[in-house]
């Protein structure tokens, strides 16, 4: 039941976002503190991971083909696969959702227990809007930071392979190149998008609709990492089942 | 003028505000006062138009509040300065930008003419020199005095105060006190004050209406407050030994 109610919340939530908008002067610089906070400060920690994951993706797969039937290059074509498909889009924004989804619910949250969202209210500001709806547009670069992700992942593949001896640089080349299908990308980036609207929301509204003190910011924020990533994870099955099978 | 009548409102099960009837006039500090948990903060939150209330009414100076349309609620709101329990200040902004916030959003004043306002405010509650500084970095009366400047910056007809002096020192908590009458009577405001604090009572309680369990119990002023013979008025007031003590002075005085 509460679940149920907290579903329409959510969504009653999001339609509220997009009512009586803020005064365009506010939203600009509201809008560019969050691309500052969300996007670029979440660029240095993506990018050393995705290098040093597409490494060990590298290095996992060159160690698991021990069959020299299975030509070389495939090791390349593995890694371009897994980092395309499944870890630049998931796994980052898994993430994200630890980092940029817990800054935003503790950040609305310490604004709601210090009746800053009140003060808003009392002055005839929409609150949502003015809260929410810069994080929404901000995470819409988010598809930026992924494809950060990709490069960096197949080029930290790149760099064990020729620094760690497991296949040449050539093999790898071709590998990457190797059966390549638009479509993927698309689906990818499909997947980047729709899990940039859950990042600003779901924390958004665990943070927005919290009660209590500072002790429950806290808690909101954990409760708010496990949803973000479950219903990430949940889409990611969803849309990966739609759009590949 | 704001004249609230028969005001109910319930939290679920719970009955929190049971049909309070007053006015709170202009140009005065009108004081709600009770104990912690008596609904003070839910009162002036529906005076607000923070909560939807299931019964009664709330005008404005004759108007309303529940009959105005969607725009006439905001240009009402325009009119009302609020001073939060913790000073709600935004803490990513300087504390001038706290106090400019109202103006970007509701005038179009240009730059020069907010920061000349901002400046003007921040000097009437005597804080020249702390333009720059964040929230954070300013002591509770300083944060108090930015939230009563944030306030007053857009010449407000309403101010409400949560209990604006709750975590000071008793001769800072006396100062906002008797900045927030001064600024009402020289602006002619009409001006709500949650308190639980009988120095407020004492320094600037105009009009005082006490709750009790969701009921208006007693009516008055600072000059009735101590003669009155309502039982739980004088148990609230004269709670602490100091006040039992002044009573008593005060009878021997009197007799
Ligand atoms: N948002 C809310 N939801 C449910 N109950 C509330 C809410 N706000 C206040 N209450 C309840 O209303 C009662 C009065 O609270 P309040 O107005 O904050 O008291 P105070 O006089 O100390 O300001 C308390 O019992 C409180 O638990
Ligand atoms: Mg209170």
């Amino acid at each position: 039941m509460t679940y149920l109610h907290n579903i329409g919340a959510y969504f009653l939530m999001i339609a509220e976002m997009f009512r009586k908008p803020t005064k365009w002067s506010v939203m600009k610089q509201l809008i560019l503190k969050d691309i500052d906070d969300l996007i670029i400060g979440s660029l240095g920690i993506v990018a050393f991971i995705a290098f040093f994951v597409g490494g060990v993706v590298t290095i996992q797969t060159a160690l698991n083909i021990s069959n020299p039937l299975i030509p070389k290059y495939l090791v390349g074509f593995a890694t371009r696969q897994s980092i395309v498909l499944e870890f630049a889009p998931t796994f980052i924004s898994i993430i994200m959702a630890g980092k940029v989804g817990s800054f935003i619910t503790s950040s609305i949250g310490t604004m709601r227990v210090t009746e800053q969202i009140d003060a808003l209210e009392v002055m005839g500001i929409n609150s949502l809007n003015y809260l929410v709806f810069p994080k929404f547009i901000a995470l819409m670069l988010y598809p930026f930071v992924i494809s950060i992700a990709m490069f960096l992942g197949i080029l930290g593949g790149m760099a064990a392979c020729v620094y760690g001896g497991f296949s040449s640089l050539e093999d790898y080349i071709i590998g990457i190149q190797t059966d390549f299908i638009p479509f993927h990308i698309t689906y990818a980036f499909i997947k980047t998008v729709v899990f940039a609207f859950v990042l600003a929301t779901i924390p958004s509204f665990h943070g927005y609709y919290m009660k209590g003190g500072a002790l429950e910011v806290g808690k909101a924020s954990t409760t708010s990492f496990v949803w973000t990533s479950v219903v990430i994870i949940l889409l990611n099955y969803l849309l990966t089942q739609m759009l590949l099978s | 003028m704001i004249e609230v009548k028969d005001l109910h409102k319930s939290f679920g099960e719970a009955h929190i505000l049971k049909g309070i009837t007053t006015t709170f006039d202009k140009g005065k500090t009108n004081l709600i006062i009770g104990q912690s948990g008596s609904g003070k903060t839910v009162f002036l939150k529906c005076l607000l138009g923070l909560f939807d209330y299931e019964e009664g009414s709330i005008a404005y100076d004759g108007e309303i509040f529940s009959q105005l349309t969607e725009d006439e609620k905001r240009n009402l709101r325009a009119k009302i300065g609020m001073v939060f329990q913790g000073s709600a200040l935004f803490d990513s902004l300087t504390i001038a930008e706290n106090v400019m916030f109202p103006l970007r959003m509701f005038t179009k004043q240009s730059k020069s003419e907010m920061q000349d306002r901002v400046d003007f405010v921040l000097k009437r509650v005597n804080l020249e020199d702390a333009h720059k500084k964040k929230p954070s970095e300013a002591s509770g009366g300083m944060q108090k005095r930015v939230a009563i400047a944030r306030a007053i910056v857009n010449n407000p007809k309403y101010l409400f105060c949560d209990e604006p002096n709750s975590g000071l020192d008793p001769k800072t908590a006396i100062v906002i006190d008797n900045l927030i009458k001064e600024i009402t009577e020289e602006y002619q405001i009409t001006t709500v004050i949650n308190s639980h604090d009988m120095n407020s009572v004492m320094e600037i309680g105009e009009k005082i209406v006490f709750l009790k369990n969701g009921f208006k119990e007693w009516e008055g002023s600072k000059d009735t407050i101590f003669i009155t013979d309502n039982e739980s008025v004088t148990d609230f007031v004269y709670s602490s030994n100091l006040f039992k003590k002044v009573r008593r002075m005060y009878l021997d005085e009197n007799q």
